[in-house]
């Protein structure tokens, strides 16, 4: 008799949880212009949503950002700020 | 190694189902840089396998093998038998469990998998209880603190998980932080580089579950660091070699910061403060950390561990 191996495997995917940036109070905002590319935000962010580019400047996956605020408590030169979400410009 | 040079590579997907500020996803986020894409993970019930999402999508650019709470490291020596049957030893076989899957229910199986000199790595990230399932007390909570299943504050000692698993006379083992990336990184290489089994304890500061704000992970696991409550240390050859500010503080170059400053910053020890302070078990836990720090010193001085 032939046997089968049957296993549930599921495949790699982003958003295994749906779009998590939906879970935020507060969205990190960043001035490139205080950036001096250290790169601290990038390695701290849990969920991989701070993009790092070929030439090191950052940007913010908000998509996936989940608001935890630890970029801007990492980041040295105070380039990113926590902003109320859906509060007005 | 400077952040610069860790690898661009991410091999999390983002979207996972950690927490905002999860220790344990910044911690896992660097062990896959150090790690790469030829790697196969173990894990047992905890707040990982959470972050991995359900069924038919993981989080994950390895392969998992999702398996019960006690299995990890059962599990783990069997992939490791089958990747050697199929020769493809270089592929680097991991667990990745929490302090409730190591310290208590996976033990078991990880001191056979150790005893038996399975190559592979096991990474437990200690966030001292069982988080996801709502924050019960385990063998690695510390004295003192709240969980809802100690809510005075936990009554008894956590156990020194790093001393059995050198009573094993493994080859390497290792503590980390989530707030020093590029040594952990160090250590998962150094781990990588060496047959045999190696054990990594990362302490996991879990904002959920020790009561304060998800911005501050990374800052509490380097108080933890500063304070002594902590130690960053690696064990080989039959040694221990203090690293980053604990070397110092082994050293006496440094002194400890009162360890009060660690535990007032956390809800989960917030009844030692509130409404009087509790003097008496605050002076127990600062006594006791000092007299860890004595016992490493003379642990280096003789070549004992
Ligand atoms: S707020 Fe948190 S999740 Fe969002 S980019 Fe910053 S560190 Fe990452
Ligand atoms: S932490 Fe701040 S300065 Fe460093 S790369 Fe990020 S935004 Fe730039």
């Amino acid at each position: 008799m032939k046997m089968q191996v049957k296993a549930v495997i599921s495949r790699p995917a982003d958003g295994v949880m749906g779009k998590t940036g939906a879970w935020r109070d507060f969205r990190p905002e960043l001035d490139s212009s205080k950036c001096i590319k250290c790169l601290l935000c990038w390695i701290f962010c849990p969920d991989g949503c701070i993009k790092r580019a070929d030439d090191d400047s950052v940007s913010i996956d908000y998509v996936y950002c989940k608001g935890c605020g630890i970029c801007a408590n990492e980041c040295p030169k105070q380039a990113i700020t926590m902003k109320r979400e859906g509060m007005g410009e | 190694m400077a952040v610069k040079n860790l690898p661009r590579e991410e091999l999390v997907r983002p979207g996972s189902g950690g927490c905002p500020g999860c220790p344990s996803s910044l911690a896992l986020r660097v062990t896959l840089k150090a790690l790469g894409k030829n790697t196969v993970f173990a894990i047992p019930a905890c707040c990982a396998v959470v972050c991995l999402g359900a069924y038919p999508k993981t989080a994950f650019d390895v392969p998992v093998v999702s398996i019960a709470f006690e299995a990890s490291a059962a599990a783990a020596s069997g992939l490791a038998a089958g990747l050697k049957r199929l020769g493809k030893q270089d592929t680097n076989v991991v667990v990745w469990a929490g302090d409730g899957g190591t310290y208590d229910i996976g033990l078991q199986a990880l001191s056979g998998a150790v005893e038996r000199e399975t190559d592979f790595i096991y990474i437990c990230y200690n966030n001292e209880m069982y988080s996801n399932t709502g924050i019960q007390r385990s063998g690695a909570t510390p004295y003192g603190a709240w969980t809802t299943t100690t809510w005075t504050g936990k009554t008894e000692q956590k156990k020194d998980m790093p001393a059995i698993l050198r009573a094993h006379g493994l080859p390497y083992m290792a503590t980390a932080v989530p707030g020093y990336p590029e040594d952990l990184f160090r250590k998962v290489r150094k781990a990588m580089s060496i047959r045999g089994s190696k054990y990594i304890e990362i302490l996991a500061p879990c904002p959920p579950g020790w009561r304060f704000p998800m911005d501050k992970t990374v800052e509490m696991s380097k108080l933890a660091v500063d304070t002594g409550a902590w130690a960053l240390y690696e064990y080989e050859n039959g040694q221990l070699n203090f690293n980053l500010k604990s070397k110092s503080i082994l050293e006496k170059k440094t002194e400890p910061k009162p360890i009060e400053e660690y535990l007032k910053l956390q809800g989960r020890f917030a009844h030692l403060f509130k409404p009087d302070r509790n003097e008496q078990v605050l002076d127990e836990i600062q006594q006791r950390s000092l007299a860890d720090w004595e016992r490493f010193r003379k642990q280096v001085e003789c070549g004992v561990a």
